[in-house]
């Protein structure tokens, strides 16, 4: 319990666009324990997306140090990378990134395809329908995301996020292509995973929407420059109890 | 060590379900690169198969000649610049054709041969026809066999017996359904008595029925027939095919020394080697089965090329499949499987259909064509074994392509 998931010491990362050398992260410093539920906010170019891809695993930092869940994460190859993502990390992203005319059981169960040592049909099955369920989708494995509302696919990219018990769950602006609703009820999902124990982080570059973490790290040109405990936290299922009171009102008065 | 090939195993058939699974989404598509493989296939199984076909059936020709046989023809004729052919120049005698068995070693049967074209006239019909002088060796040396009654002997040849062996087209001609031995031909109003009848051979190497003839002792056709002294041909079989060089050497130069020729002349002879033309025949019959395998198997090369451009545009398509696949775990290596069984599902798939529609093509060349093709297993295990091939090299590169993408930009492709 002591090992924090996500240690980050003077994490530097560079890309190299033609003769320009970007400096996209320049020494982030940053620990985050398990249970937390962590919104990384900053605008468009303060190296919040590079810090995702790296604390994703999908790409290597150029300097400092990333452990994941203990492990020493720089100087691993392709493979070694790849069965961190598998095991360790769920992704959520802004556009859900579903396999078309696949169905939504059958996306679910995407990572646990890869997973070593194997794990069989029946138990893929079992896994990927319990995931749904989770996420409020237990009746509807069989539809393609195309037969989906977009709040209904994303909860499938949640479930596959989950199904092969991550350590952590990274989202990169999950609501970002959701509506107001649609998005209160996604960060409620989330709220209820965390209360289950799941760590999240998420990137976003809404306040409304990081409201609902518990920490809030704010980034600009490549480093964090707030750290914060969210003392007004927003609540997803309050609102949304709210928000049907005043849609009966209205449809009454 | 165990666990590890089950993994393996366990994974590659994970692999290619998802793989057939995305092969089956885009049936059309998939046909229509399966089709470069299957018409390559096809052509190179139905190809060799008429090839090999031509080949057998112009050797069972050949091998229809007799077994190991040397015939020795008469030079031709030149009157005012007319030529008349093998066999038309008065040049070999019998006592050539005595000495050559005497002399030539290696030489099992002889036969002097007569031949002449006269009307033939029994049982209130006629029929014009061939009348060959041959040795009771003849039908040994021809590998012919009677289909009633017998050859005439060696008894008979010294006598100039009048007896005949007919041919089964003669004898129909001349006496329909009856049964001709024992019965009577006129040839230039000589009555011959039919000892015998040939089994029916059909159509020889230069498309003459060999069935339309009368068979007499050489002796008779000599005293009675031509009134000639001069042979057309000697018809003879040696031992084996590995002595018939050596035969034929040996019978240019005691013809050459018989006829008295000087070194600067021409042999007044010509020699027939059936198994120099069987050889000949046989090489040339497999260059061209070499060359049409060659073209169907470009067409074949052609299909792979197709099945790479496909699988090219394949991964271009789902860079943001592979992305995903990537980003939830997924091994270069599996991302690789995938699309290599992808190609080689595409090229085995077209290649089973390409041998079915091989055979097919040429058991259909064969109904059209009256002749027989001959589907060897040889060239469908190899039109099989170069399509896999083929799958597996044309598909690497777009698999090897996959693989090496980045998840990062592969999950921004749009």
């Amino acid at each position: 319990m002591n090992t924090p998931v996500i240690e980050l010491r003077e994490l530097v990362k560079t890309y190299q666009t033609g003769e320009v050398e970007v400096k996209a992260v320049r020494g982030v410093t940053l620990d985050i324990q398990r249970g937390e539920f962590v919104a990384v906010m900053g605008a468009s170019g303060s190296g919040k997306s590079t810090l995702m891809n790296t604390l994703g695993c999908l790409d290597q930092p150029s300097g400092g140090s990333y452990r994941l869940d203990g492990v020493a994460v720089a100087g691993l190859d392709r493979r070694e990378l790849a069965k961190l993502r598998n095991k360790k990390l769920g992704f959520v992203f802004q556009s859900f990134n579903l396999l078309s005319r696949t169905s939504a059981l059958d996306n679910v169960e995407l990572p646990l395809f890869y997973t070593q040592p194997l794990v069989n049909l029946r138990e893929r099955r079992q896994r990927a329908t319990e995931a749904l369920v989770k996420v409020g989708l237990g009746s509807r494995g069989g539809h393609h995301p195309s037969q989906l509302s977009g709040g209904q696919q994303q909860r499938v990219a949640i479930a596959r996020a989950l199904v092969n018990r991550p350590e952590l769950v990274l989202a990169d602006e999950p609501t970002g292509n959701l509506d107001t609703r649609t998005s209160i009820e996604i960060m409620g999902l989330f709220q209820e995973l965390n209360e289950a124990g799941i760590t999240i982080v998420m990137v976003t570059h809404e306040l409304d929407v990081a409201a609902y973490c518990k920490r809030i790290v704010v980034m600009r040109d490549g480093q964090v420059i707030s750290d914060t405990l969210n003392g007004n936290r927003r609540t997803a299922r309050q609102e949304l109890a709210t928000l049907n009171d005043a849609e009966q009102t209205a449809r009454l008065g | 060590m165990f666990a590890l090939i089950q993994i393996i195993f366990v994974r590659s058939g994970q692999t290619a379900l998802i793989a057939l699974r995305a092969l089956r989404r885009n049936k059309l598509r998939s046909s229509l690169t399966a089709l470069g493989i299957i018409i390559g296939v096809a052509s190179v199984v139905a190809m060799v198969a008429v090839g090999n076909g031509a080949q057998a059936r112009i050797t069972s020709q050949i091998s229809a000649l007799g077994q190991n046989l040397l015939t020795v023809f008469a030079g031709s004729k030149h009157s005012g610049g007319v030529n008349s052919g093998l066999g038309s120049a008065s040049t070999i005698t019998l006592a050539d054709a005595a000495a050559i068995a005497r002399e030539v070693t290696d030489v099992v049967a002889m036969s002097p041969e007569i031949s002449t074209t006269a009307q033939a006239i029994a049982n209130g019909r006629n029929w014009s026809t061939s009348i060959v002088g041959e040795s009771p060796d003849y039908l040994k040396i021809r590998d012919w066999k009677l289909s009633a009654g017998s050859m005439f002997t060696e008894r008979d040849t010294r006598g100039a017996v009048k007896v005949a062996v007919i041919g089964s087209k003669t004898a129909n001609e001349l006496f329909g359904p009856l049964n001709p031995v024992g019965q009577s031909v006129r040839i230039k109003n000589i009555p011959f008595v039919i000892i015998g009848l040939l089994e029916s051979k059909g159509a020889g190497m230069g498309g003459q029925n060999q069935d339309d003839r009368i068979i007499i002792p050489y002796t008779t056709a000599m005293k009675r027939i031509t009134g000639d002294k001069y042979l057309r041909s000697v018809n003879l079989q040696i031992i084996s095919a590995g002595r018939m060089e050596a035969a034929q050497q040996q019978l240019t130069s005691l013809l050459r020394q018989r006829h008295r020729l000087t070194a600067g002349q021409d042999d007044d002879f010509n020699i027939f080697n059936q198994k120099e033309i069987a050889d000949t025949v046989n090489s040339v019959s497999r260059i061209i089965t070499l060359l049409l395998g060659a073209v169907a198997g470009i067409s074949l090369l052609v299909g792979g090329i197709g099945i790479m451009n496909i699988m090219l545009v394949s991964v271009t398509e789902r860079t943001r499949e592979i992305g995903i696949r990537i980003a939830v775990g997924a091994q270069p290596g599996d991302i690789r499987l995938q699309f290599l069984i992808e190609a080689v599902t595409l090229s085995l798939l077209g290649g089973l259909i390409g041998v079915l529609s091989g055979v097919g093509a040429a058991q259909l060349v064969g109904v059209v064509a009256d002749f027989h093709a001959v589907v060897s297993t040889g060239s469908i295990i190899l039109a099989f074994g170069v399509s896999t091939v083929i799958g597996v090299f044309f598909g690497l590169y777009p698999a090897h392509k996959a693989a090496a993408l980045n998840p990062i930009e592969a999950l921004r492709y749009e």
